[in-house]
Order: C-alpha cells, then sequence, then structure tokens
C-alpha cells in the first residue's frame, strides 16, 4: 500500500493505491460516479459507457521532459480530446478528473436515454424496483420524459427459465455482462453467454443442464437491472416492504453472512422470509453466497414445524401439552438420573454453553456429546493448529500454497471455494490437492495425489515429511481438510498429520498459514468449544435428552427421551417429551465458523407458535432442578461462556456486533453494484486466536495411526451440497436439484 | 500507372501461379530477407519505406512491427482480410489473383517480428477467394517458401486461412482476434494492444492484406525505390476501389497524392449518363460524405482529412443527382445497425434508434422534428462508443445532415402522407417495423 497515486477528481486531492481506477478513486471521497457494467468485484469491461468522464494528465515539455506548471503554479494538465471510461482508465499521478462538467453530465444524459430506449420501463411490476441502480440513476441523471415513440420499442420474451432458479426479461436486460462475468470470473462455471449481436444480444445459458452452478443466485444480486430474477422471489415482494435483518448461514462451516429479508404475511400468521440476500462481509464471504444458503430458508416457516411443546400420554400418543407440564415433567425425570445429553452441531454458542453448563452444575455425573460425533475426534486439533487470528484470504496468492486433502470444496463449503480459487487463479498461489476422486478444485492443481478410498490418513502420515520439507519455503500454507470416508480415528490421524507437516514447516501460529476443518454444519467449532471435555455419551443412559440432533445420528438408548426440535423427525416421534425450538431466524446468539470467527444473528421473524429458544427450555429445566439461572437474553450468556471459556476471553457480544467500513462499498444507499441489503448492519465478527498462536504454547509433533480401512469409514459420505435432509426437503424450489447419496457399499454391492 | 506494384496481375496473365509469379521476381524478396537480411533489417527498410497500413487507420506498419516485445515467445502475424467495409474489394482482387505476393509478404512480416505462426483471416463470404489462396499456399508449401527449416536456413513458418463468420466488427483488429480464437466479434479494451496481447494473448502484429501485399517490393527493391511513388507523409501507391455510381468500376492501383477524387471518376469511365456528382463516400459507410465541391481533393490520407473526411479503406462509392440521400442514408444506418455488435449502449442503442427513424421517416410519418432528432441521436453517440464501428455509425447522419439536410427537409415534407411509396417494399423485406398495416414476418438479424 506504500505505492499511493495522488491525483484530483474534481479538485479534490485524493491518494490510491497504484492500479485503482478512476470509479473506486472517486468512491473514495463520496463521488458516485455512474456506472451499470463495472462492479468492484469484477474485471472492468467499459461496456455500459455510463462512466465517461474528462481525463487529464500532467503536461510535459518534451525536450525538458518536465511537468509545465503554469501561472498559478499548478501543473498544467492537457486533456484528453475524448471522455474516457472511468472504469478502465486507471489513475496515474497528478491525473484531473472532472464528473460534473457540462459535457460529462450530457453524456450521462445521453448514455441513460440510450438505455432507456430498449427498456420496457415496467418497474410498476418489476422485482428490482425500488432497488434499482437503472431507476435511481435515471432519477438522478435521465431526461424527464421519454422521446423515444413507444411502438418502436422492441418487445422481447420476459419470462426465459435460465435453468429452474434462475428467470430471464429480456426485455430489462441492459447487456451489461455482469452475470456472464460472474460466472467466468468469480465462479468458473462458463454457463452463461452472449448470443447473437447488436440490439438483438441477449443472455443465454448453454450448459446442461441449464444454468448448471450452485453460485447462480448472485447474478441476481448484482444484475443492475431486474432482467435477473430468483424463481424463489420472483412477484413475491416489493423490495421495500421488507424488513432486512443479519444473519449468518448455518448451512456449512463458512458461516457467510446473510441478511435475512422479511414481510408481514397473513398467509403464514406474521412474517416470513421472503428472500435471503449476502450481506457484505470481505473477511468471509465479500458478497457471495451459495444457491442452497439462498434458497433453503423455508424450513423456516414450514407447515410442520412444533408449535407447541409434545408430552407422550397415557395412550402412548405424543399429545400437545403446555410448557409448565412438559418441562416440570423433563425435571423431574432428569432429576437423580444419569443423563445423557446431545447436542447438534447447528445449535447456537449460547445454547451449547448452557447445556454444558447444567451437566457441568446441576445434572452432575451425566454426559454430554455432540452430534455428529467424529468431528470430535479432531476439532481440538484444528483449534490448535488452524489458521492464525489474522487469516484474510484475501491476501493468499503467488509464494503461498494451499493443500486441500480429502475434501470436495466446492460441495462442502462453497464460498470458501470461490475464494481459495481466486487465490490460485487470480493471485498465484499454489494449490496440492490430495483425494479420491476429481473434485471441482483439481483443475487449479498444481500437483495432484491420488489415494485408494478412504486411505486419506494413510497417504498423509506417508507424505507428511516430504511434504514438510517441500513447503517449508512456501510464504504461508494453508491446509483444507475434510473427513469423507474416514473413521473418527482416521480422521483424527489425518488432521494429525497434516498439523505435523504445518509444525515441521514452520507454518503454525501466524496469519494466513494453519489448518481449516470443513466441519458439516455451521456451529460445529462453537459447540465443540462449549462442551469443553463432555464427548462421549454411554449407549445406554436413564434419560436422553436431545437437542437438534438430527435423524441418522447415534444417540443413546434410554427410559425416557426428551427432543428439542423444529420438526416431528423420526427421533421425536420416539421421545416422551418434545420441545419446540426455534430456527436461527427466529431468535439471537452466535456461531463460530470452520476458521473460528464468531459471528453474531439476529431475530428475523417473531417467535411461532409456542416455540422457544433452546437456551430457554435449557435454563428452564434448569430452575426447576434448583439452579439460581436467570438469563434474559442470549448476549447475556454470551458474556458468561466469554468469561468461563479462556478461548473467547476478550470477546463481547456488543463487539462481535460492530463494523468497520468494507472496501470496495457495495453496500452503500446508492446501489449502483445491485443488491440493496449488501449493507452490513450487524458486525463483521471476530476471530479467536488458535492454540499455537497463544503465548507460551509449544507445538509438537504427534503420531496418531492410522486405521485400516473399514466398513465405518467406508460408509461416511461425502457430504454434497445439496444433501437429502430435513431443512432442505422442505424448500420446493430446490427439489430438483436435492441430492440423494449412496453409500460405497451400496454401489459396490449395486 | 506503366507498372502495378500489387494488382500486378493486370500486367502478368496467372501471376496466381507460382511459377508465373517465382518467373517474375516472386519470392525473390522471400529468399533474400532468410538469406542475407536479418529481422531487424527486415522491419527497418519497411520502416523507411514509409508504407502505411492500408486497412482504414494509416498507422505506419514497421512502426507497428516494432512495438512488439522482442524475448516473448511465441509470437503471431494475423492478416486482416474481413474487408468488411461496403465498396470495399481490393484484398479480394489481391486474394483472388495475385495471392503470392500476399504470402510472400505476410511472410516477411512473420521473419521480421520473428513469428512463426501467421493467420489469415478473410471474411466469411470470402469462401471463392479463400480457394485460390490456398491452392498458393499449398504451392509456397510444396516450392518450400514455408513450413519447416524454409531454405534451410532454420526459420520456420506456418500460415494458416481462417474464414470468419460474417461480421463486419471482425474487420476491427481486436474484435477479429476474439473471433480468431472462437469466441464472439467484439472489441478488446486497450491497451493491452495487441502487440503485446493479441492472439491468445501472446504479442501480435495485425496488418491489413494490401499492407503486407506492399512488403515484397520494398524489401526486394528498397525503401528508396518505394517513396518513388507518393508523398512525403504517404509514400507508396494505394487501391482505391471506386463503386457507386460510376460507368467502369473496379480497382485502381495509384500512387497517393497524385490524382484527385475527380480524376479517378474519370479513370472509373465517369459517372454513369454523365450525370453530375453528388455526393463522394471515400470510405464506404463509415467515411462522412463529401459533397461535389470536395471533387478535386488530392487522393491522401491527409488531403482527405482536410476536406473533412478520412481516406480510410480508400473505397469510394460515388452517388450521383438520382440517389435519395435519405434512402442512401437510410440504408447505411440500417447496415451499421444490423453489424454493431451490441457490446457498448452507444452503439448497440443507437444505431436502432436512429433506424427506427428513419424508418419512420421513409414510411411516411417523419416530421422536421425527427429530423432534429436523428442529429441528436448521433451526436449523443459520437466520441462515447466502445470502439470505431459506433462512431462511424454516426458519419452517414451527420454529414448527409450537414450537406444534404434541405433534402431530408424535403423529403418530410413531400413524404407525410403516411404512405411508404417506393420504400414500401423495402422497409418489409428489412423487417425493420411494421408499414401501414403489413406485419414484418420475423426479426432481422
Amino acid at each position: 500500500m506504500a505505492d499511493l497515486i495522488n491525483l484530483t477528481i474534481d479538485g479534490i486531492p485524493v491518494a490510491v493505491p497504484r492500479g485503482t481506477v478512476i470509479v473506486d478513486a472517486a468512491k473514495k471521497i463520496n463521488n458516485d460516479i455512474p456506472v451499470f457494467c463495472y462492479h468492484p468485484k469484477l474485471k472492468p469491461v467499459g461496456m455500459c459507457r455510463m462512466c465517461l468522464v474528462e481525463v487529464g494528465t500532467p503536461q510535459v515539455d518534451r525536450a525538458t521532459r518536465q511537468v509545465v506548471i503554469g501561472a498559478d503554479g499548478n501543473a498544467v494538465i492537457a486533456w484528453m480530446p475524448k471522455l474516457q471510461t472511468a472504469c478502465t482508465t486507471p489513475v496515474s499521478e497528478g491525473m484531473a478528473v472532472r464528473t460534473n462538467t457540462k459535457q460529462v453530465l450530457e453524456a450521462r444524459d445521453d448514455v441513460l436515454e440510450f438505455l432507456l430506449t430498449s427498456h420496457p420501463l415496467d418497474c410498476p411490476i418489476c422485482d428490482k424496483g425500488g432497488e434499482c441502480p437503472l431507476q435511481n440513476l435515471t432519477l438522478a441523471h435521465g431526461p424527464g420524459v421519454s422521446r423515444f415513440d413507444y411502438e418502436a420499442k422492441q418487445h422481447n420474451a420476459k419470462h426465459v427459465p435460465l435453468g429452474d432458479l434462475i428467470f430471464l426479461d429480456r426485455e430489462r436486460c441492459i447487456q451489461c455482462s455482469r452475470c456472464v462475468r460472474f460466472q467466468d470470473e468469480v465462479a468458473d462455471d462458463h454457463v452463461l453467454q452472449f448470443h447473437e449481436r447488436g440490439r438483438h444480444m441477449e443472455i443465454i445459458t448453454f450448459s446442461d443442464p441449464p444454468f448448471d452452478s450452485v453460485f447462480g443466485g448472485n447474478t441476481t444480486d448484482i444484475c443492475p437491472v431486474g432482467a435477473l430474477t430468483t424463481a424463489d422471489f420472483r412477484f413475491k415482494a416489493r423490495p421495500w416492504e421488507l424488513d432486512s435483518t443479519p444473519s449468518v448461514c448455518t448451512h456449512c462451516p463458512v458461516g457467510c453472512n446473510l441478511s435475512l429479508n422479511t414481510r408481514l404475511e397473513t398467509r403464514s400468521g406474521g412474517h416470513e422470509i421472503k428472500r435471503v440476500m449476502p450481506r457484505q462481509n470481505e473477511q468471509v464471504n465479500e458478497i457471495w453466497i451459495c444457491d442452497k444458503g439462498r434458497y433453503v430458508h423455508h424450513f423456516t416457516r414450514a407447515e410442520d414445524r412444533i408449535t407447541r411443546p409434545l408430552v407422550r400420554d397415557a395412550r402412548g400418543n405424543l399429545a400437545e401439552s403446555t410448557w409448565e407440564a412438559a418441562l416440570q415433567l423433563v425435571a423431574d425425570r432428569v432429576r437423580g438420573r444419569q443423563v445423557g445429553g446431545v447436542i447438534g452441531d447447528r445449535i447456537a454458542n449460547e445454547d451449547a454453553y448452557l447445556f454444558a453448563r447444567l451437566f457441568r452444575e446441576v445434572l452432575k455425573g451425566g454426559f454430554t456429546a455432540m452430534s455428529p460425533a467424529f468431528p470430535t475426534a479432531y476439532a481440538d486439533i484444528a483449534r490448535t493448529y488452524g489458521v492464525g487470528k489474522d487469516t484474510d484470504f484475501k491476501e493468499l496468492g503467488k509464494g503461498d500454497v494451499i493443500l486441500l486433502v480429502n475434501c470436495d470444496l466446492e460441495q462442502s463449503a462453497p464460498v470458501w471455494f470461490l475464494r481459495l480459487r481466486q487465490a490460485v487463479v487470480d493471485r498465484g498461489a499454489r494449490l496440492i490437492i490430495a483425494h479420491d476422486r476429481p473434485t471441482k478444485m483439481h483443475r487449479y492443481a498444481a500437483r495432484i495425489d491420488q489415494y485408494e478410498l478412504g486411505k486419506a490418513a494413510h497417504w498423509a502420515t506417508e507424505q507428511a515429511a516430504a511434504l514438510a520439507d517441500e513447503l517449508k519455503s512456501a510464504r504461508n500454507v494453508l491446509v483444507v481438510f475434510g473427513d469423507e470416508k474416514l473413521s473418527a480415528e482416521g480422521a483424527r490421524s489425518l488432521a494429525r498429520s497434516l498439523a505435523n507437516v504445518l509444525i515441521e514447516s514452520g507454518h503454525t501460529g501466524k496469519a494466513n498459514s494453519g489448518l481449516l476443518p470443513l466441519y458439516p454444519h455451521a456451529n460445529t467449532q462453537g459447540v465443540f468449544d462449549a462442551l469443553e471435555r463432555g464427548f462421549t455419551v454411554p449407549e445406554q443412559v436413564g434419560v436422553a435428552w436431545l437437542v437438534g440432533v438430527g435423524d441418522g445420528n447415534a444417540v443413546p438408548k434410554a427410559a425416557f427421551t426428551v427432543v428439542q426440535e423444529l420438526f416431528l423427525t423420526d427421533l421425536a416421534k420416539n421421545a416422551d417429551v418434545v420441545l419446540p425450538a426455534l430456527s436461527f431466524a427466529e431468535r439471537e446468539g452466535t456461531f463460530t465458523s470452520g476458521d473460528r470467527r464468531v459471528q453474531r444473528f439476529y431475530r428475523a421473524l417473531p417467535p411461532l407458535g409456542q416455540a422457544r429458544a433452546d437456551w430457554w427450555i435449557i435454563q428452564e429445566v434448569a430452575k426447576r432442578l434448583g439452579a439460581k439461572w436467570d438469563y434474559k437474553d442470549a448476549g447475556q450468556i454470551f458474556g458468561d461462556l466469554a468469561g468461563h471459556n479462556a478461548l473467547y476471553a476478550g470477546l463481547t457480544y456488543a463487539s462481535l456486533g460492530q463494523v468497520e467500513a468494507q472496501w470496495p462499498p457495495v453496500g452503500r444507499a446508492d446501489l449502483y453494484y445491485g443488491g440493496a441489503v449488501y449493507d452490513n448492519s450487524g458486525g463483521i465478527g471476530a476471530r479467536y486466536a488458535a492454540g499455537a498462536e497463544r503465548a507460551g504454547f509449544m507445538p509438537a509433533v504427534e503420531w496418531v495411526t492410522a486405521p485400516d480401512a473399514d466398513i465405518e469409514a467406508l460408509q461416511r459420505l461425502p457430504r454434497m451440497l445439496y444433501q437429502d435432509g430435513e431443512l432442505i426437503g422442505r424448500s420446493k424450489v430446490l427439489a430438483g436439484h436435492i441430492q440423494f447419496n449412496e453409500t460405497e457399499i451400496a454401489r459396490a454391492a449395486r | 500507372m506503366d507498372k502495378h506494384v500489387l494488382l500486378r496481375d493486370l500486367d502478368i496473365p496467372n501471376i496466381r501461379e507460382l511459377d508465373v509469379y517465382q518467373a517474375n521476381d516472386g519470392y525473390a524478396a522471400w529468399r533474400k530477407a532468410l538469406t542475407a537480411m536479418k529481422p531487424d533489417e527486415v522491419m527497418g527498410v519497411v520502416k523507411d519505406s514509409g508504407l502505411r497500413g492500408r486497412g482504414g487507420a494509416g498507422f505506419p506498419a514497421g512502426l507497428k512491427w516494432s512495438f512488439l516485445p522482442k524475448d516473448m515467445f511465441p509470437k503471431y502475424v494475423v492478416v486482416n482480410g474481413d474487408e468488411s467495409e461496403a465498396g470495399t474489394f481490393k484484398d479480394h482482387q489481391l486474394i483472388e489473383n495475385n495471392p503470392h505476393q500476399v504470402i510472400e509478404g505476410v511472410a516477411l512480416c512473420a521473419y521480421a517480428v520473428q513469428a512463426g505462426a501467421a493467420y489469415i483471416y478473410l471474411r466469411g463470404e470470402f469462401y471463392e477467394p479463400a480457394g485460390p489462396l490456398q491452392k498458393a499456399l499449398d504451392e509456397a508449401y510444396a516450392a518450400g517458401m514455408l513450413g519447416q527449416n524454409i531454405l534451410g536456413t532454420g526459420y520456420s513458418l506456418n500460415i494458416y486461412i481462417h474464414l470468419g463468420a460474417g461480421a463486419y466488427i471482425c474487420g476491427e483488429e481486436t474484435a477479429l482476434l476474439e473471433s480468431l480464437e472462437g469466441k464472439l466479434g467484439m472489441p478488446r479494451l486497450r491497451p493491452p494492444f495487441p502487440a503485446v496481447q493479441g492472439l491468445y494473448a501472446k504479442p501480435t502484429v495485425i496488418n491489413n492484406v494490401e499492407t503486407l501485399a506492399n512488403v515484397p517490393p520494398i524489401v526486394l527493391n528498397g525503401a528508396q525505390w518505394y517513396r518513388q511513388f507518393g508523398t512525403e507523409k504517404s509514400p507508396g501507391t494505394k487501391i482505391f476501389c471506386v463503386s457507386g455510381r460510376v460507368n467502369k468500376p473496379g480497382n485502381f492501383e495509384l500512387p497517393l497524392g497524385q490524382y484527385t477524387i475527380r480524376q479517378l471518376i474519370e479513370m472509373a469511365g465517369g459517372v454513369t449518363d454523365g450525370r453530375p456528382v453528388k455526393g463522394i463516400l471515400p470510405a464506404g459507410s463509415s467515411a462522412p460524405i463529401l459533397p461535389a465541391s470536395a471533387l478535386d481533393t488530392k487522393l491522401d490520407y491527409e488531403s482527405v482529412q482536410a476536406a473533412g473526411s478520412i481516406l480510410g479503406s480508400a473505397s469510394f462509392v460515388i452517388l450521383d443527382d438520382t440517389v435519395d440521400i435519405v434512402w442512401a442514408a437510410r440504408k447505411m444506418v440500417r447496415f451499421f445497425r444490423h453489424e454493431s455488435c451490441g457490446k457498448c449502449t452507444p452503439c448497440r442503442e443507437g444505431t436502432f434508434w436512429a433506424l427506427r427513424l428513419y424508418d419512420k421517416i421513409v414510411a411516411g410519418h417523419g416530421a422536421s422534428h425527427d429530423i432534429d432528432m436523428l442529429a441528436d441521436v448521433a451526436n449523443g453517440m459520437a466520441n462515447k462508443c466502445f470502439c470505431l464501428l459506433g462512431e462511424f455509425a454516426t458519419s452517414p447522419v451527420l454529414s448527409t445532415l450537414k450537406h444534404f439536410r434541405p433534402e431530408y427537409e424535403q423529403f418530410v415534407r413531400e413524404h407525410s402522407d403516411g404512405k411508404a411509396g417506393v420504400y414500401e417494399d423495402q422497409l418489409i423485406r428489412d423487417h425493420a417495423i411494421s408499414v401501414n398495416g403489413v406485419e414484418p414476418v420475423g426479426v432481422a438479424h
């Protein structure tokens, strides 16, 4: 950043790094040069011609090669004869830019008028209306009346499906190519292209299936008009009716920042989520989210949500009950008995902390565990040798090595796929992949090691010494690993070997280096941290207490089972008491992402029926067992958590909600960059330090023997993005995408 | 001219045959360069000759070659044979009737910049001249003039022909490169310039067919010999295409700066039926029209520019007083509407809008304010487009309005009855709009 270039824009001096284009330089001084095709996350193309400005450079005397100084003591500026596109022109020393002259203002008028000749001006029925750059810029720069004959308009198809999730309105399209460029440059799914030419030019998809990309929804956000709309949000609401609440995605370890757009809806008897939008967090997801995060929200207002406590009655049926009766029953049954508590890894930190505290202080002699259990085998290693506190994926580039082991990044952490792909492709980081099968990331790899099915841990043990040697010369080493087709023992061995590689090559305890575990869900690390040491429950206990444990996971056998859930899962159907919990959208709290970033999410929807937050349920039982707890909200619990757990020391609920100014400024009121709710008002969170970064820590190499590949390991399937499940199954819009994975054993048997 | 430098087929029958070409100094320059000259010397001769690009811009060819970085490989030579400007047919004749001279020029250019491959990009409609050119290439390969280790010098060169898909924009050098790479023909952002990042992002020379056809005689006879033709700033001979309302349309190779437009028209047999000239398009539809008062303008880059137009590819279209200027302008605007690639807003929308206005006028619905609007639309496009095509598209509108505004006024006065009259057929054929109840049958592309 030392290399700053000085220029003036409308006489105002500004200094920006070399390579910055004029549009961005002007943003620094709050001068919004209008743009349509330019987007700060995409390469400039200069197509729309909206950003034309006057540009001049200091006049240089040919003989002396010195800048000519005028009578006023300033450099004489040689103005270029034609207007220049501010989005493609990089700044240069002494440059002068004029953005408010008659010539510039007229050019904006002209270009806007041209755009509107083909635009249908159907704002009153357009989903973008109200947050549309074209609409805003028309008000700011456009002519007041149309001089174009209405009859002469060219009419085009208005409901063209580009795949089942995105619709194209060809009349509204202004051919800015943001969508095409996003798919090419960011997602690297080359599925969109221009077709035909001139006034007939249109966007087409040529992949089969059409628009085959898990990032497609982002194109609707950056579309500067209402040409691209999602099948989910299309004609569902007007943007200005929507309330926006900061939230965090719960479906993978990335922890993408979201904005939940909600509206009062009589149909669902209250508010419901109308759409999910990315919220800018340059540290986490920039301004992107995957389509699962965007479309999976329908479970929050699914008709089969449990809304009242259920208690098994005398005839053995689950019957609706009251909170008082249900809580008292639970308290009576757990008192004095051996309780096995299992908590799912989507549950917030506050609930997990309180659950652990319940067992620590009240239900002494009980057991806790996390579900699914296998990440407990390696989460401590990942936390200790995890990526450094100040890691920024944007800094990964030339000289750095990214090692991907046993994971399909695009499927298990799509946004990390985007970001690490850019580190490799755009900035020159070296990618090494070890896996048992090809994944999408393979095409960028400098080296690929392929091992036999289930032999990831063996590969790591064998290769560790050579790898460590090779990586010594790297600037940074980021190691991403997954646990598919490994037993718990195998996953631990893999994590340990990879940690050893980092230790031996000297890449622990520093920024931009370390382990990045691909946990199954959004808060695996957080729940693991909260449970501290309680990770195993006997197979048989007196009472089983299951909080947010999905079907298909191991649970203890018990005479009496309590379930806290959103839906009547198979586990819930067989339980004795079912307590209705709140979804992430109906409450607040914090999640800890796979890279240990603690982030707040907020309440976007009112509670559904009598459902209550998991922490509230846990506290109410604790109170009935004599605990003197009086937590009023999640923030209070987080305060206790941070005071109790050294890892979280120094973090406060308030500080997690703080926002720093982010670059590029995409979420401002001008909306030039498309997408209204990028604006982050909910905080950018904070990463806690890895063990290896803490004072006095001595990294130590330690080997864990890799087990022979066994039946259990092969049954542990790769996690697919659209894996069939309780939540995704309730989003009809994704119905065509759900993946039903079969086990390797079933496949072999077939 | 006594002897042609480029159109040698007019002097020597069958020069398209290799043996005839070789019997007339053919490949002598190539042998000389390969055996007795360093690449830089070849470049130096071309620089000294003052040869300017014949594609339209008139940029000094040798200077263009020298922009290629010396230490980046591979390098490419791309030959622009898109020849898509209306009224241009000079490259066609060269390729078809004097192909070996084109090939020798390409080879010399490739040697000068040390490229190992050259691509001759021909417009899609040139499948006919592509045949003789390919035949000539085959002969050159068979004679050892191309291929591996040419004449035992260690230098290898392959030349390929590529046919475009029929887009005017692919005559623009960066759009041509996109098209050659198999992409949609759209101009690229500059910088980087093709000399640094051209074909497949490698250093690339792009020259017009005619430009390179000049190179063999320059290398063979030297820069001074070449400079005997033409003027100080525009040396050499140039092929002038003459078409439109003349008796003998065709190609005429003349030294630059020696003759006038009037003399050129005389060479072309004079105006049809001896009628007076009304307007001159010096470079097809992309050049501003010149009125008859410009007839004594000298034929070189500077003089034509001083007269208010551009020499460009020197494709003279002559309009006589029977030509309806509104009709002619509409035809040119339709051409640009049809050929606009759609990349930038002003050209994509402006050509579309301008054509709608012309259609309205010729359909008999126009009024005086529509003429003003035409000027507004063209001025709105001017200096805002991504590439020159968009800027060119304003020429037919602005220049005809500048010189023939009264004719527009008269036209709307006489055609205000809502009837397209003699233009009806054309409007319907162009599918641009429905005319008096006749609906277009499809969308014109």
